[in-house]
């Protein structure tokens, strides 16, 4: 059972401001599919070597080259807000 | 730091330094890594985090990474990967951080230091690769500013993590530590050692135990140490802090801390995110890496000289004292600094004193740029002590010369030539000087004849005054020796 | 017209690409209204790439049989000065500043692209009802959903409003669509296709796919799209095969292997009927079947919702309203704005996965998820990789059932089990392809999938291609005015 302290702790952790009702709706839908992939446990995978890819790679590297880096115009022209050259966000306050 | 707090408590800090690889291109794309730029004008898609973007992992950083593990006597780890390491900065454009976790690039290592001059090995307990983030700038401080600014063009630039084990016992151990490191990395090639524009970072951890304890004291982080200084300074202070806290019954709050050099104490932060949970997995999109017994084998094989191995040769070859081999080697550019020297003007213990009293009081001897692009470069300084040798100037004469050579970037004939600077050696002249002066210093003279030899050295100092320096102090004393005993 | 059929017409100057592209896009303005495929429809764009194909033609120097193709492109691939939204208000306003890999190529191809599709957010849906900008409708029944999450690419291309179209496969997103809606959907093996420019969902999922009306357009736009690219570290580095040539041959003497798990409880009958005819079919045509059994079939589904939502959780935290996309205004700090801008930017679907990856993987849980999903993801990859090892090609529906009423599947979870066919193959990373294969008495299309083994893309569309050859279902058209 996932608690509401649970599911407030992750939406902070995932940075989702969740309305009361939202986090309790939230709660009962997380608890019905993590009750579905509690089918999991019964499989026996002692041994097993997990999968991270499923075509089997190694070593894929590029050679230290310079590139053109993207006009700055270009870059910056998506930003919500900026001050001339800089992106730019509400103050910090660390929680 | 011997405060009597602190008598009964050992000391214990373990470093994490970040290193700024001198790549060409970042970690993970082909965008420039050079400081300085405009912001945001070195950045692509992938380096700010851009929707469908993909990492690709730089060579080189990979190849660097691996040749410091050796110089450090690392395990290089035959497989190894990276992983997403998760929280939010706005400095951070993914808001995670392709790192090491698990499978580090390399593990269990060490560096020897110098402690009061015996040689002490400290752990190295990991190195990995990650990828450096971008800048803030606060509008007014971090506390007072109502809005920051993010700057990307450092965001995705190589960085190096390496962690010590806690063997340091003291902040001298530790700045000696970092010195060392630095030095290692600087011969190596792989970074630029420039703490100022923060190619070199520092966090350390700290705790104190009762004496003869084996167990660990409660740890607190220390960030921001940003210079040898600092990182001395502030753990001076934080293991003062530490000590009367203990001292007064309380107990050490683990936590993180931040060095304030404005006001020389270490303040706690307030805590980044409330559990650090970084929620680290595999980065599917890097495939692992093997870095077989070949490639190590041919990174081992050019690997340069290390610092501590060219300190024993220069003491062992050029017959240097300790001391000096030591100054000598306290950078890369410096060492070959005085090697080319050498090889021009093959008496080393007189370049070594040349270097050590004249060049380095001009210039920072730990740095690369300073020295590799000093005016005077190792050839002009033979060619400098070349002139002495010959009679053409005196050793006096020299140390003019030389700080003229520092100045204007030219050779030293052509100051001599330029200054007329030339050692007066024609023996009609100077006894020509030499009878003037006796004539017009009769006092000095009927001293000299009453016992006083002392005297003579006045008379010589007129002789030499008279020229400007520039008389051959050998004639000079034969001639007045000459003509007063002839008196 | 198909591509081919199209590459045929300009070749004997019947009609030129900017004819075509006209057409497609009158037809756009006729009936998008009802259909909802296109998100934005790039006209000017596709009008210049048309004239410079018209040019090639008339010079008889085309690019290829591409050259003049009108196509389409899901939201979900960056298209340099044209908005790419993934469905999702965050991103409402981005006009990435580069092309997607597939985009460069296709255009490098000649295709004329028409405009970007609907979609599921972030491709985190099996409806495409979960778009921000509204649903897409199924051309057979626009009371029904066209499938997700590429439905808008698969419903473009069922109306003809598009002669071919690109998609992605994270869980089954190209192939569940391509089933609801008749038309011919691939998704190559993970690594064939070049992930960059694919806005992620799922990383190590997340796959291009296509979309046409028959395998002979699939066989032209994979090898347009395939191939190495130094950008994606997880692309292969393999030679493309000419995947036309490879058409020819038919299916006789094939190993054609029917796993047992697929016709199990919970499919609907007309579904299982239809696939089990369409297999006497390729019997018919020399193809030898045998009986596999895939014992893992049923865990696909909880693996993938550990693993995808988890990929998605990390892939997601950069839509943060600092560097792009919507920014909530009025916010007192940066945690506030940070996190007002994503409740208020994403929808219920994609907080949801967010949450559950994020718990997924946060500390404590890591093993008892993420770690035990990739360890039975080796157990599902191990299943397949057996059975392909004993037959060519596996052969099952694409879904359980055929398209469904928009709005009947509120719970998210039975919105998953939708899934159960095609999620086992993508954990694999194996090739997969859907293709018409008959109707329900409703007149809904039916989806056949052939798995193939990794990189055997072609083997796959001999397949389709000799079944297409055989039967007469291409030429039903849906009945839309």
């Amino acid at each position: 059972m996932i608690s509401r302290e649970d599911v407030a702790h992750v939406a902070r952790l995932a940075r989702l401001a969740l309305e009361p009702d939202e986090l309790e709706r939230m709660r009962a839908q997380l608890d019905g599919i993590l009750a579905y992939i509690d089918q999991l446990r019964a499989v026996d995978v002692a041994g097993v070597e997990p999968t991270s890819h499923a075509v089997p790679l190694v070593n894929v590297m590029r050679e230290d080259a310079v590139v053109a880096p993207f006009p700055q115009e270009a870059m910056l022209a998506n930003a919500p807000d900026r001050v001339g050259e800089l992106f730019r966000v509400p103050r910090i306050i660390e929680d | 730091m011997s405060a009597p707090a602190q008598a009964g408590w050992e000391v214990v800090i373990g470093l994490e330094v970040h290193a700024q690889l001198r790549t060409r291109s970042k970690m993970f794309c082909g965008c420039p890594t050079a400081f300085g730029a405009a912001p945001n004008s070195q950045t692509c898609p992938v380096c700010q985090g851009m929707p469908g973007t993909l990492p690709v992992i730089n060579r080189t950083a990979i190849e660097y990474a691996v040749r410091t593990a050796l110089a450090l006597d690392c395990r290089v780890n035959a497989g190894c990967r990276f992983a997403r390491k998760h929280y939010y900065y706005p400095d951070m454009p993914k808001n995670f951080q392709i790192s090491q976790y698990e499978e580090p690039l390399a593990e269990e290592g060490l560096l020897e230091i110098d402690i009061d001059g015996a040689a002490r090995p400290i752990g190295i307990q990991r190195l990995h690769l990650e990828e450096d983030v971008g800048k803030l700038l606060h509008e007014g401080t971090l506390a007072t500013a109502q809005a920051s600014l993010v700057d990307f063009n450092r965001s995705g630039v190589p960085l190096m993590e390496t962690v010590s084990k806690p063997d340091l016992r003291s902040p001298e151990e530790a700045a000696a530590y970092l010195r060392a490191f630095r030095a290692v990395l600087v011969y190596l090639g792989v970074c630029d050692g420039n703490m100022e524009e923060g190619s070199l970072r520092c966090d350390a951890n700290v705790s104190l135990r009762p004496r003869g304890s084996a167990g660990l004291g409660t740890k607190v982080e220390i960030k921001n140490l940003n210079s040898f200084r600092n990182v001395q300074r502030a753990l001076e202070y934080e293991v003062q802090r530490q000590a009367q806290a203990l001292e007064a019954g309380e107990r050490i709050v683990q936590e993180t801390r931040l060095w304030d050099a404005d006001r020389d104490v270490t303040r706690p932060m307030r805590s980044k995110e409330y559990a650090h949970d970084y929620r680290y997995f595999p980065e599917p999109d890097l495939v692992p890496l093997q870095i077989d017994r070949a490639w190590v084998d041919a990174i081992r094989r050019d690997l340069p000289e290390l610092p501590r191995a060219r300190r024993r040769r220069f003491v062992a070859q050029h017959g240097l004292p300790p001391y000096d081999a030591g100054v000598l080697t306290q950078s890369r550019a410096l060492a070959d600094y005085f090697e080319a020297a050498v090889r021009a003007f093959p008496q080393p213990k007189l370049v070594s004193n040349w270097i050590m009293s004249e060049l380095l009081r001009a210039l920072p001897g730990d740095d690369e740029r300073a020295i590799a692009g000093a005016p005077v470069t190792p050839e002009r300084l033979a060619g400098l002590l070349g002139l002495v040798q010959d009679g053409t100037i005196s050793g006096r004469i020299a140390k003019d010369v030389f700080e003229r050579m520092l100045r204007t970037g030219q050779d030293a004939p052509t100051i001599v030539a330029r200054e007329g600077l030339t050692q007066v050696a024609d023996e009609a002249a100077l006894a020509a000087v030499v009878d003037r002066v006796l004539a017009q210093n009769p006092r000095a003279v009927a001293d000299y004849r009453g016992g006083k030899t002392a005297a003579a050295k006045a008379l010589v100092g007129q002789v030499m005054k008279a020229t400007g320096g520039k008389a051959n102090p050998g004639i000079v004393n034969r001639l007045l020796e000459e003509k007063l005993s002839r008196i | 017209m198909t591509i081919h059929e199209l590459a045929e017409a300009y070749r004997r100057g019947e009609t030129t690409p900017s004819a075509v592209a006209e057409a497609h896009l009158a037809r756009i303005a006729a009936l998008d209204a009802k259909v909802g495929a296109f998100l934005t429809v790039t006209r000017e764009r596709a009008l210049a790439a048309a004239a410079a194909a018209d040019a090639r033609w008339r010079a008889g120097a085309p690019r290829g049989p591409l050259d003049g193709a009108p196509l389409a492109l899901k939201d979900v691939l960056c298209t340099k000065g044209v908005r790419t939204t993934c469905g999702s208000r965050i991103l409402e306003g981005f006009v990435p500043p580069y092309d997607a890999t597939v985009v460069e190529r296709l255009e490098a191809a000649g295709a004329v692209l028409l405009g970007k599709t609907n979609m599921d957010e972030f491709a985190m849906g099996s409806s495409t009802e979960h778009s921000a900008f509204g649903p897409t409708r199924n051309p057979w029944d626009l009371g029904r959903v066209p499938g997700g999450s590429s439905g808008g690419s698969a419903a473009a291309v069922a109306a003809e409003l598009a002669a071919g179209a690109l998609g992605t496969d994270t869980g089954g997103s190209v192939r569940q669509p391509a089933a609801f809606c008749g038309v011919v959907g691939l998704k190559p093996t993970y690594g064939r296709v070049s992930r960059y420019g694919l806005v992620a969902f799922a990383s190590s999922l997340d796959q291009v796919g296509t979309f046409a009306r028959d395998a002979r357009d699939t066989a032209l736009l994979l090898g347009a799209i395939a191939g190495h690219d130094p950008r994606d570290a997880t692309s292969v580095d393999a030679p493309v095969p000419d995947y036309t040539a490879a058409l020819a041959g038919g299916v006789r003497g094939l190993c054609l292997g029917v796993p047992r798990e697929y016709f199990g409880e919970g499919i609907d009958p007309e579904v299982a009927r239809a696939v089990r005819e369409a297999i006497e079919t390729l019997r018919g045509l020399g193809a030898v079947t045998e009986d596999v059994s895939l014992p893992t079939t049923d865990y696909g589904i909880a693996v993938y919702y550990v693993l995808a939502p988890a990929e998605a959780s990390s892939n997601l935290a950069r839509y943060d309203g600092v560097k792009y996309g919507l920014r909530t205004p009025g916010a007192k700090d940066l945690i506030e704005m940070e996190s007002r801008t994503r409740a208020a930017g994403f929808g219920a679907e994609v907080k949801r996965r967010i949450m559950l990856g994020t718990y997924a993987l946060s500390a404590g849980y890591y093993d008892a998820y993420y770690g035990r999903a990739q360890k039975v993801r080796t157990l599902v990859r191990r299943d397949l990789e057996a059975a392909l090892a004993r037959v060519d090609v596996l052969v099952a529906p694409t879904t359980p059932g055929v398209a469904f009423r928009l709005g009947e599947k509120a719970d998210p979870l039975a919105m998953y089990l939708n899934d159960v066919f095609t999620v086992p193959t993508s954990l694999a990373g194996l090739p997969a392809v859907s293709l018409r294969c008959g109707f329900s008495a409703a007149g809904l299309p039916v989806g056949l999938q052939l798995i193939g083994r990794a990189l055997d893309e072609a083997t796959l569309l001999r397949v389709a291609h000799a079944y297409e050859q055989a039967t007469g279902w291409l030429a039903r058209r849906p009945a839309l005015a």
